[in-house]
């Protein structure tokens, strides 16, 4: 039952994006842009190892921030959020629904970020085996900035100052994720070639993608009551 | 809490504060590595493990705001995070004059322990100006307390996720507590009691003043009808007085 409703949400988004192309191409072209200006804040035009993963952790994450902004903005103001409430569907569905769009439009946000990093920034080579560990971490990053920032997209959405309090509040809160994945890119884009992932960090983000998906499951209802 | 359970909290708090400080500085050994700065060591620490298990406290309050909604619950997590806030403020000073002291800077990134108290103090800092954009009382009240309990389930984690991070710099409070002399770990301990009866302390009075002035204006408003009471934009929780 609840299967279904998701996949109907999650169907009304993606069909959204597809009309409007607000939030995807922005995000993309927001990431090649933070690209530029870390070339020319850090006068570097090559990288690697613990920069080159902390540059395109925090690509993303910014990039996220401009996503998450907007998630809940369509419902806000086009009643989507009576509506979603009217029918008897359970809560949580929009909370699912709406974690599984944002964690999409990241993973479309890396098919242009990761390539264009790799092929401004990046010194070391880009093997199958980078591209393999990169997408193991990036995957475990987007899970944990999807439901996060859904619930924080949520939270931010009836307050008057959204765009501001979502960074605020979303930037700490990823701050562990930021961390792990920093912490996982850094040997994948190690100068000398990729060493293996290190296993400490990838329990640490998986960790809290669990933690804070329980979490999120625990209180969305309370923020859609009205 | 009122009146003279509150003055007896006041006294025992003061004895047991200072007590506690004239055991670190009289009765414990003098550190040999460190000298006296290491006295600091029994303010700075009790005071950063009794505001982050504020933070944890805030988080259990909302729980109970968000079970039974009674704004009761809204206001203790409010207090609560209000007063960690305070002493997470004196952690950071306490902890920057210590590190000059110790290790000749004000501020060391690479030890993942004071960073990841600034990273919760950050979160923290947002659930005043959260509470301020919201400005329908129930929905400021029930989306204070997500907020609460997601910070408070992130202390912990961020905690966990910092600890593992290798750094030999910073003292684990946890293990180095077994790791203390007797003396040492004797006047420690009766700091870190001082410190939570302080917390008490506080929290009780912030309470007892938020209550009276509801009830002031419940009068008040009993007396000469709403427009006595002018509304004023808040982010503190209203309670509902009859």
């Amino acid at each position: 039952m609840m299967w279904r409703a998701v996949s109907a949400l999650l169907r009304k988004e993606l069909r959204l994006e597809l009309r409007t192309f607000q939030v995807v191409p922005a995000m993309a072209l927001f990431s090649i842009t933070t690209l530029v200006v870390f070339h020319f804040s850090l006068q570097r035009d090559a990288v690697d190892g613990a920069l080159a993963g902390g540059i395109l952790t925090i690509t993303v994450l910014f990039s996220a921030i401009l996503g998450i902004n907007r998630l809940f903005v369509a419902d806000h103001e086009e009643g989507g959020f009576d509506g979603f409430l009217l029918a008897p569907v359970d809560r949580t569905a929009m909370l699912v629904a709406k974690a599984l769009a944002l964690f999409s439009f990241l993973l479309v946000l890396e098919l242009i970020a990761v390539p264009a990093f790799a092929f401004m920034l990046l010194d070391p080579e880009f093997t199958f085996t980078v591209l393999g560990q990169a997408i193991v971490a990036l995957i475990l990053a987007d899970l944990a900035i999807a439901i996060v920032g859904t619930l924080v997209g949520a939270l931010a959405i009836q307050t008057r100052a959204r765009d501001l309090i979502v960074p605020l509040i979303a930037l700490p809160l990823l701050l562990p994720v930021v961390i792990g994945t920093a912490k996982l890119l850094a040997p994948t884009f190690a100068a000398g070639g990729a060493a293996a992932l290190p296993t400490r960090w990838l329990t640490i983000v998986g960790l809290y993608d669990l933690v804070f998906g329980l979490l999120a499951y625990a209180v969305f209802d309370f923020l859609l009551e009205d | 809490m009122s009146g003279p359970r509150l003055r007896a909290l006041s006294a025992a708090t003061v004895i047991v504060l200072i007590g506690g400080y004239a055991l670190a500085a009289f009765y414990a050994p003098m550190d040999a590595d460190q000298g006296f700065i290491q006295k600091i060591f029994y303010l700075h620490v009790p005071m950063a493990i009794v505001a982050l298990c504020g933070f944890v406290f805030a988080g259990l309050c909302a729980i109970g705001h968000l079970r039974t909604g009674d704004s009761k619950w809204d206001l203790r997590a409010y207090v609560a995070i209000h007063v960690s806030i305070i002493l997470g403020l004196g952690v950071l000073v306490t902890g920057a004059i210590w590190a000059k002291a110790s290790w000749g800077h004000y501020w060391v990134w690479d030890e993942p322990t004071l960073v990841s108290f600034l990273i919760i103090f950050l979160l923290y800092a947002t659930y005043t100006p959260l509470r301020f954009s919201i400005e329908d009382r129930e929905k400021q009240s029930r989306y204070a307390s997500v907020f609460a309990i997601t910070a408070g389930a992130f202390v912990p984690l961020n905690f966990i996720a910092v600890r593992s991070a290798t750094s030999l710099v910073h003292p684990r409070t946890l293990s180095s507590t077994e790791n203390l002399p007797g003396k040492m770990a004797l006047a420690f301990l009766v700091c870190i009691a001082g410190m939570t009866l302080l917390y008490a302390l506080l929290f009780n009075y912030e309470i007892a003043h938020k209550t009276t002035v509801a009830q002031l204006r419940a009068l008040k408003r009993k007396l000469a009808g709403d427009d006595a009471v002018r509304a004023r934009r808040s982010a503190a929780p209203e309670l509902q007085v009859r």
